[in-house]
């Protein structure tokens, strides 16, 4: 990679792209199998069970926290990317990416301390 | 035309995150008091069941979810030449399935109870 590559990729807001498009990806995988299993409710309160016990195992906690905070950033990203194209310009709202992401890693621990509790 | 296409789609990715935004606020805040003590099926469909709100509100956020998440799937494979022949019709594709798969869900939830 060239050097002004480097030095662009390590800007504040390629990073906030950046994570925008993987946890933009990763909602759009996850989506299908959420919805598989709500859809499990079909089959009776039981079916929906089982698979929710199912994912009682350590790995699909990490998970859980994983997603949640995959949701809190897209919508703190998306919100900062709808405030640069709607509202008046001025500038890239550097801080917006930094209370963003810390507003979304609250958010992500508050419920896997709830989780865990 | 295609540059009309491109820009009804850059609104309609907008509008449908605008208003997805306070579904998903929404959403983070029951997911993280639902969480409290576990998840069980009763807990669940105890609250969804037979509630033509929730039915609504997640109806709502799947058809905004469906439109969102395949704009935004078709912008990633559109900027890969190797995928960029067959953004279009992944996106539909995509759109398609969370949108069968999504409402699904929400009447396995919500109907009955």
């Amino acid at each position: 990679m060239r050097r002004n590559d480097v030095r662009a990729r390590t800007h504040a807001s390629w990073l906030a792209f950046a994570i925008h498009r993987i946890s933009g990806l990763l909602l759009l995988a996850f989506l299908p199998v959420h919805f598989w299993t709500l859809g499990l409710a079909l089959q009776g309160e039981a079916a929906l069970d089982g698979a929710l016990r199912w994912y009682e195992a350590p790995v699909f906690k990490f998970g859980e926290w994983a997603l949640v905070l995959c949701l809190a950033v897209h919508l703190a990203g998306g919100l900062r990317l709808l405030w640069i194209e709607f509202a008046p310009w001025r500038g890239l709202r550097g801080r917006w990416i930094a209370a963003g992401t810390a507003a979304s890693l609250a958010v992500s621990l508050l419920f896997v301390a709830n989780m865990l509790g | 035309m295609s540059a009309a296409r491109a820009a009804r789609r850059w609104y309609w990715q907008r509008v449908s995150a605008m208003a997805m935004a306070l579904f998903v606020l929404t959403h983070l805040v029951v997911v993280t008091l639902a969480v409290r003590g576990g998840l069980s099926a009763a807990e669940i469909l105890g609250r969804t069941r037979g509630s033509l709100a929730w039915m609504a509100f997640y109806g709502i956020f799947v058809a905004l979810v469906a439109v969102h998440a395949a704009i935004g799937l078709r912008n990633v494979l559109d900027e890969w030449p190797p995928t960029r022949k067959a953004a279009g019709v992944l996106g539909l594709a995509a759109a398609l399935l969370l949108l069968a798969l999504g409402w699904r869900a929400v009447a396995a939830i919500t109907w009955g109870g």
